[in-house]
């Protein structure tokens, strides 16, 4: 029988376009589809976007990487909502780009750590020194974060791409009522302030399942 | 006028430069990541200090790993191998030598702008995006000089090493392009366009593909030129190396999910996932038995030869690591693994045991010929690296894999009226043992690394080697 694969192994032109027919199969397959399925597209009811300063704490939470050691993804199984909560479903996570759902439990998962009956203070203590109130931690120390204002120069920017490109349901007013917290009662705001905000804000979505 | 029998003048400029470079992002890369291991078995090692914090420096070790150290070792062996198996000089050298600075450029950027902060969050593509797209020009770049290289070649056949090269070079400018895509908000912020569960699918298509074809088919490219050519065989079988090519390239792209089990991202696509894994691990053994077996007939030159032993225990790494990787895809396994420290151990099973010890034995085969010498400086140091990159490794995933199937099992274990047994602090402080015995086998790997690069070192500066006779080859290439 005829060598037929001699065919690809003179031809480079040929070998480039069947490689890319090879690997263009599984991204097509299993990509594409999810633009269009509704768990994946589709709100939750009680899903509420982010205001300014939780946005803010969320660039910096994405900034230190937090997401290198805490995951945001509880999973369906028992000891796991037995531990962090509900678990997590797609439609919560519609509005979040990037996805922060992490790979590696250094530390434990954060998803719910809104609906945890810890204070705003123990935050704030654990983020200046972990040690202090875990003795066993090995989280780095955050102390720089309650001395550094927030920068918020490119806030309004932030607000409108997730408004018109990733339709993220803010009003117009929406934005004004933000932006005016921003240069108003925010304005002063230390990254720890956003940073807990944030923190506090996670979970909150599945808030009626808790209880 | 040339001789149609005589050899062509190779550029081997810009190999020397991505020679010396993987050697230097090698040791740095891997002194980052004994940094960060440092830090996690002793937190105040991040002193407090923004950019010194395990959550910046983890990244940082990981490009600098995969990306400075393996993509320097890539692109250099690749622009070695295409010139010699299609015996033609590298197309547009200026355009190689741009591939070489620009690709530096990146690095640099991403040594500097990582450590600020600037991230986009998604692993092994942190990258912000004016670097992202210096990173596409410079892969385009690549392209070119490769696929121009082998259109111009005087031999017959294009070789198996360059299929593989090839695949990996288009594969990963699809992966980046896609998964980079962006919404800039300033000139080190932007926020992925896509979102929750389609971005999670998008990252992990890319980040399992960074490893299939970055990490894997890049370097079974540079396993079919340096384990046949230092065996002095030939390649054990042409049919399965045409059988494993297309099954390896085709099957990969479809094993991202496994990075998602269990979480939102919709059941069929994780079970679509799975199965596409456990098939992988046939295309991927079929790449390791035809390269062990290269070596049938003449199996004393692993007693024998240092740097044979470096490129078969590569292989046999290899082999362990897409064994354990289907196994850990197997959505039961992926319970107890997934978040564990046994991911990382698989991780470095293939990063040391493979990407590393497999170029590491390319560079001791390469180095002498780019330089005119006729062996390395001192062949009795690449025995001892051989032993501290097997012991490193062998140390490393061990304390890993304890670690992580500790984790796993101390995560689940529920008391008789259903309450969970361990907090997560009790589980965390038993971490502690595995984490030094981890950092110990990543310094025993790293001490390997600097002597590899004072041998380099000194084979390029040095005309004797350690047998005292003189170095320099009568005909330098």
């Amino acid at each position: 029988m005829a060598n037929r694969h001699a065919v690809i192994e003179k031809n480079v032109g040929l070998l480039i376009v069947l490689i890319l027919v090879a690997v263009s199969f599984g991204g097509l397959a299993e990509i594409v589809p999810l633009f269009w399925q509704k768990s994946t597209t589709e709100p939750m009811s009680t899903l509420r976007p982010y205001d300014a300063l939780e946005m803010a704490g969320r660039d910096i939470y994405i900034r230190e990487g937090c997401h290198v050691c805490h995951t945001q993804m509880v999973r369906p199984l028992r000891a796991e909502t037995e531990r962090f909560g509900p678990y997590s479903v797609a439609g919560e996570d519609v509005w979040e780009h990037p996805f922060l759902w992490g790979s590696k439990r250094t530390g434990p998962d954060l998803a719910r750590v809104g609906l945890r009956p810890i204070t705003e203070q123990w935050h704030r203590e654990h983020l200046r020194d972990p040690r202090e109130v875990v003795p066993e931690s090995n989280m780095p120390a955050y102390p720089w974060l309650q001395n550094t204002p927030v920068d918020w120069k490119h806030m309004e920017r932030k607000l409108r791409v997730f408004k018109d490109i990733f339709g993220v349901p803010y009003s117009e007013q929406d934005v004004a009522e933000q932006m005016e917290k921003v240069n108003g009662e925010w304005a002063g705001a230390s990254e720890e302030d956003a940073l807990v905000a944030y923190l506090l804000s996670l979970g909150q979505v599945r808030k009626e399942v808790r209880e | 006028m040339q001789d149609a029998a005589a050899p062509p003048a190779y550029h081997y400029r810009v190999v020397r430069q991505f020679t010396v470079m993987t050697v230097v992002w090698g040791v740095v890369g891997m002194f980052v990541g004994v940094w960060i291991a440092a830090q996690l078995a002793w937190p105040a090692l991040n002193f407090d200090i923004p950019w010194l914090s395990f959550g910046r420096l983890r990244p940082l070790h990981t490009n600098a790993v995969i990306f400075a150290f393996g993509g320097c070792a890539l692109i250099g062996t690749s622009l070695y191998v295409v010139q010699r198996t299609c015996q033609a000089p590298l197309v547009l050298p200026g355009l190689a030598a741009f591939v070489f600075w620009g690709y530096q450029a990146v690095i640099v950027l991403a040594a500097v702008s990582l450590p600020l902060g600037f991230t986009s969050a998604k692993e092994y593509a942190e990258l912000e995006w004016p670097i992202d797209i210096l990173l596409a020009l410079v892969w385009v770049a690549y392209a070119v000089v490769f696929f121009g290289t082998i259109a111009k070649r005087r031999t017959g056949h294009i070789y198996v090493a360059n299929w593989f090269y090839g695949g990996f070079i288009l594969a990963v400018a699809l992966l980046h392009i896609v998964n980079s895509a962006a919404i800039p908000i300033s000139l080190t912020k932007s926020y992925s366009a896509y979102a929750g569960a389609i971005d999670a699918m998008v990252q992990w298509w890319y980040g399992h593909n960074a490893v299939g074809f970055f990490l894997t088919a890049g370097f079974l490219g540079m396993m079919y030129y340096y384990v046949p050519i230092q065996a002095e065989r030939p390649v054990y079988s042409y049919r399965l190396s045409i059988v494993h090519f297309w099954a390896l390239i085709a099957v990969y792209m479809w094993a991202g999910p496994h990075h998602l089990h269990y979480s939102s991202l919709p059941d069929w696509a994780q079970s679509v996932g799975m199965v596409f894994s456990i098939v992988l691990l046939a295309p991927s053994w079929g790449g390791m038995i035809n390269g062990v077996m290269t070596l049938s007939g003449a199996w004393h030159k692993l007693r024998d030869d240092p740097i044979i032993r470096f490129l078969i225990v590569a292989l046999s790494f290899y082999g362990m690591s897409t064994f354990e990787g289907p196994l850990m895809s197997i959505k039961t396994v992926n319970a107890l693994s997934h978040n564990t420290d046994w991911t990382i151990g698989h991780v470095h099973a293939g990063a040391l045991g493979w990407v590393a010890m497999i170029s590491i034995g390319a560079l001791y085969v390469m180095t002498p010929r780019l330089f005119g010498r006729q062996r390395m400086y001192s062949v009795s140091w690449i025995n001892v690296h051989f032993w501290l990159s097997t012991i490193g490794t062998v140390l490393y995933i061990a304390a890993m894999w304890v670690s992580g199937i500790m984790q796993g099992l101390m995560w689940r274990a529920v008391n008789d009226d259903g309450t969970l047994t361990y907090n997560f602090v009790q589980e965390l402080v038993e971490r502690q043992p595995f984490y030094i015995v981890r950092l110990l086998g990543g310094v025993v790997f790293l001490v390997g690394m600097l002597l590899m690069a004072l041998n380099v070192y000194l084979t390029i500066r040095g005309t004797r080697d350690d047998a005292g006779e003189d170095n320099r080859l009568a005909l330098a290439y």
